[in-house]
């Protein structure tokens, strides 16, 4: 809960950035989420790229819908401004936040169940307009705050918790994506820190839509065999996560792998992510040739993680738009009101 | 029979077929009469669809400026053989059907008690045309210059505005002069000109201007300070949005950069639209957003966020007929109770009514200036017949001393001063707390926004207490904006009343004659226009110190007196709904016949009087 304070005191020795601030400014309220939740990790990484890029806090916005993801705004940048809008939203408040003051960083983070059901027609059009954000989808395919209900990420065939067959095809938020225009397009895993934060930090920092799907375990609801976010499939066993209502605590979830590679990630609790490391001589900035491989690697059950696609000369909806410089939000009358003056040459041509 | 005979005070309806280019010949012809010193209110009765089905142009003349919708049609011009019949009915008794006698009717096709003006406009059109566009679009022209032969309206004034639309455009300007001669020397020469209904040049239009509700509305957002609109298409509000986008073209582009002052987003549903709106407005910009009833149903759950979180939001609606889909090109006043208390959960917003397009002006920009005072959504309440029909009204004002009211935001250095931040911290006791906007100081004042409840300091908050305290400040709040929305307006009978009549928006027009009328037949009724929700406290005092007071809408559920007896607390027993809910815009006739009725009903004769 928001009103946990985290204590203020800071070490002496915690290393400033260039415009000296520590790690500990870009915090937020401690998590009320699981212990072990990869949502929280994502959270810190998000801290560390801030805090690397020598950021402003106070110069972030971070905008989120409803769910398990959308609650950990709260949990880093307490300096920013934080706005948890309404389910599957987010992406048309970020884009009306986005209009009003173009000079601040915008970062919209969501779930797979905001953003790929109830939000997917928010999520395409925010895509297609290239509203200049950082769009992280918290991606574990299933509902947590609502108690493991499948989520529209959720793969075909894969098991509930309670033993339910999901009938329905998973929606492929990059494909979606890419297809949609959005001109930064990632997937990382939110145990591996050391693809996540340079990933955060090149998506911030890209002018445009920019999309960062973050494979992110849900160690309460979605941690058995079948699905691509549990990769128990791959270790074909452990039944022993799949307890109803039991959560155990659990130490966050690293990886550390060399390009090139297939990596299985064995998790604290026994689970396996079986990630895919890009190839030397992919092209991110081949979109036809992007899509097509993920689709193949898809086929074979692999889940490509990286900078997946990224279009060097992208453009914003600002741009687009042709708005003035100056944030709209501080135009004031002589800006905007054409003055009586004016009125009555109007009126004049009205008679 | 006798033939009707009115100068300067008749109704001239046109049945045309959608997409035929009558529209602007029928604006012409309204223009022309204006021209003359003479008012005029046109109405378009047009169907949800583009091209073939039937629509009728309605143009009352009037010297004395009554605009309301008179019902009846002096003088039809008939062209629409799919709708003739219809049409032919509604003439009253010694009016005139002007019509294309290029194919022969059988003489069951007319009436005996109107006058028949035929004309055979095909055959002309075919002699002089080749091209068909051609025939069709001078087709209009050609009429317009026969009805102006019939009812004595200057040519000249309908050429002065030819060469104002044709300015620079000769050809043009020269093939539509040609038609509208062709059309007067030919009735000129077969018709005894005029007829019984004429125009006579007259000096009652003064300095108004003639303009439709939706684009000045659009200018009010200019005005007032908008710089995000986000908005979905939606009969009738589309021309609102499209309005403004029109006007920031030509007044919100810097001059040296050639860079807009603005941002017009045409979303992807109403969702998005009050989504951007609220966004925009959480972030410091002046946002609207225009829409009609089903736009309002879609956007509840994100009307709800912004009345609790506290953001500043205009929206404009458009109403139409409901429910559903209702009438989409019909009018109503139908959409009062969903915006009133729009979304889920304790909730209730502020309003206002617009009269005309001179008020969508005002109160659309009061309207900004209160979003931003109350930070929460405000409605504007228009409707299709305002919104869409181009009216005589007041010209637009503007005081260039006039600031925005941005409300209370508290700025980097109240915050670097120390100065205390609670963002629902009601520190002046009026319910209306501080906010900062995203950005302001790198250490202080930063919260989070949220729909969920919380304590005075933006913390998350589910105690009982913290609830409650907040939902008080809100209703505080609300009691706050009852001071700001405008001011009821009385018009006093001439003589002692005990009726009384309260009436908004569309409806006023019509009201306006009819309390005249009802003057001339010695039913007195004092009337109060409503403005703004919450209801200032006089109208509950109006309605106190009447017996019984007429509450006139256009709906059918008497939506304005549920509000007056929810929110005013009124004895509802004084209150006698008027309602007319058909769709087409509400009538002096109708408003006299129904008051006669219930003041007959109501008024004790004294015995005395009775025999004498």
């Amino acid at each position: 809960m928001t009103y946990l304070a985290k204590p203020k005191l800071h070490h002496p020795t915690l290393a400033k950035n260039q415009i000296g601030y520590t790690r500990r400014d870009y915090e937020g309220a401690i998590s009320t989420l699981c212990a072990g939740c990869g949502h929280d990790s994502i959270s810190a990484a998000i801290v560390q790229a801030c805090w690397e890029l020598d950021i402003e806090p106070h110069r972030v916005a971070k905008l989120s819908g409803i769910g398990c993801s959308s609650k950990t705004p709260t949990y880093f940048l307490g300096n920013s401004h934080g706005f948890n809008s309404v389910h599957g939203r987010m992406p048309s408040v970020v884009t009306g936040a986005n209009l009003a003051n173009r000079e601040l960083i915008y970062l919209g983070v969501s779930g797979d169940g905001d953003s790929a059901s109830i939000g997917i027609g928010q999520f395409a059009h925010c895509m297609r307009r290239g509203v200049n954000m950082l769009y992280i989808v918290e991606n574990n395919g299933v509902y947590g705050l609502t108690k493991g209900q499948f989520s529209a990420t959720a793969d075909k065939g894969s098991k509930s918790k309670r033993g339910v067959t999901n009938t329905d095809e998973p929606v492929d938020m990059i494909g979606l994506a890419l297809m949609l225009g959005a001109t930064f397009v990632a997937r990382s895993f939110s145990g591996d820190k050391k693809q996540l934060v340079p990933l955060i930090r090149a998506a911030i920092e890209h002018r445009g839509a920019a999309f960062i799907d973050v494979i992110s375990p849900c160690v309460a609801f979605n941690n058995h065999p079948g699905s691509t976010k549990s990769y128990e499939f791959v270790r074909q066993h452990n039944e022993a996560v799949n307890r109803l209502d039991f959560i155990e605590g659990r130490s966050e979830i690293t990886a550390d792998y060399a390009p090139g590679e297939i990596v299985e990630v064995t998790q604290h609790d026994g689970s396996v992510l079986r990630l895919r490391k890009l190839a030397p001589d992919y092209d991110p900035t081949n979109r036809v040739k992007v899509m097509n491989y993920l689709q193949e690697r898809a086929a074979e059950g692999e889940v490509v993680t990286g900078l997946l696609y990224i279009k060097p000369d992208s453009a914003d909806l600002h741009q687009y738009l042709n708005t003035v410089d100056t944030p709209l939000n501080q135009l004031a009358e002589r800006d905007l009101c054409p003055g009586s003056v004016m009125l009555e040459r109007i009126n004049a041509a009205l008679r | 029979m006798k033939p009707i005979e009115a100068i300067n005070d008749f109704v001239v309806k046109f049945a045309n077929v959608n997409g035929s280019g009558s529209a602007s010949a029928n604006e012409l012809f309204a223009r022309s009469i204006l021209r003359m010193g003479v008012p005029v209110s046109p109405r378009n009765i047009f169907p949800s669809n583009i091209q073939g089905l039937p629509t009728w142009y309605e143009v009352r003349v009037n010297e004395r400026g009554y605009q309301g919708r008179r019902g009846g049609v002096d003088l039809m011009v008939a062209m629409n053989p799919q709708t003739w019949d219809k049409d032919v009915k509604e003439i009253e008794a010694g009016g005139y059907l002007f019509y294309d006698n290029s194919k022969a009717l059988p003489k069951s096709k007319f009436r005996d008690d109107v006058n028949l003006i035929g004309m055979p406009l095909t055959e002309i059109c075919n002699a002089t045309y080749n091209d068909p566009r051609q025939r069709q679009l001078f087709k209009n022209i050609i009429y317009v210059g026969a009805l102006s032969a019939l009812l004595d309206i200057d040519a000249g004034e309908i050429e002065r505005l030819f060469s104002e639309q044709y300015k620079g455009k000769e050809a043009l300007l020269q093939s539509n002069i040609k038609a509208l001669r062709l059309g007067r020397e030919y009735a000129t020469e077969h018709f005894s000109c005029p007829i019984g209904i004429r125009v006579q040049r007259a000096n009652a239009v003064g300095n108004r201007i003639f303009v439709d509700g939706n684009s000045a509305a659009g200018l009010g957002a200019l005005y007032g300070g908008a710089t995000v609109c986000a908005w979905y298409p939606i009969t009738p509000s589309s021309s609102l949005a499209e309005a403004f986008s029109r006007h920031c073209q030509k007044y919100r582009v810097d001059p040296a950069t050639g860079k807009q002052r603005y941002a017009i987003i045409q979303a992807e549903d109403e969702l998005a639209s009050i989504g951007m709106a609220i966004g925009a407005g959480w972030n410091g910009a002046r946002a609207f957003t225009a829409t009609s009833g089903p736009g309002i149903s879609l956007m509840q759950e994100f009307i709800g966020l912004a009345y609790f979180a506290e953001i500043p939001v205009v929206l404009i609606d458009v109403q139409r007929g409901g429910p559903s889909t209702g009438m989409p090109t019909r009018t109503q006043q139908s959409d009062l109770l969903s915006c009133a208390y729009a979304s889920h959960g304790d909730t209730k917003h502020v309003m206002l009514f617009p009269e005309d397009p001179t008020e969508c002006f005002e109160l659309t920009a009061q309207a900004l200036d209160l979003a931003d005072r109350l930070q929460t959504p405000v409605f504007v309440m228009t409707d299709l017949d305002i919104g869409m029909n181009t009216r005589l009204c007041d010209p637009f004002q503007w005081d260039d001393t006039r600031a925005y009211d941005r409300g209370k935001v508290m700025s980097y250095d109240e915050l670097e001063a120390g100065k205390e931040f609670g963002r629902y911290l009601d520190v002046d006791g009026d319910g209306i707390p501080y906010r900062t906007l995203p950005g302001t100081h790198p250490e202080r004042g930063a919260y989070f926004t949220r729909g969920t409840s919380k304590d005075r300091y933006a913390r998350y908050s589910e105690t009982g207490p913290d609830y409650i305290d907040n939902m008080q400040r809100l209703a505080r709040k609300f009691e706050t904006a009852k001071s700001l929305v405008p001011k009821p307006l009385l018009t006093p009978a001439a003589k002692p009343a005990r009726f009384g009549a309260i009436y908004y928006g569309s409806t006023s027009p019509a009201m306006q004659e009819a309390l005249d009328v009802l003057s001339e037949r010695g039913i007195h009724v004092n009337a109060l226009r409503v403005r703004g929700f919450p209801f200032p406290d006089e109208i509950a005092d109006f309605v106190a110190t009447h017996p019984w007071v007429f509450v006139i809408e256009q709906n059918r559920d008497a939506q304005l007196k549920t509000l007056l007896v929810n929110e005013a607390r009124v004895n509802p027993a004084r209150l006698i709904p008027i309602l007319h809910y058909d769709g087409t815009p509400i009538t002096a006739r109708f408003i006299v016949d129904q008051i006669s009725q219930h003041a007959g009903a109501r008024t004790v004769v004294p015995i005395r009087k009775a025999v004498s």
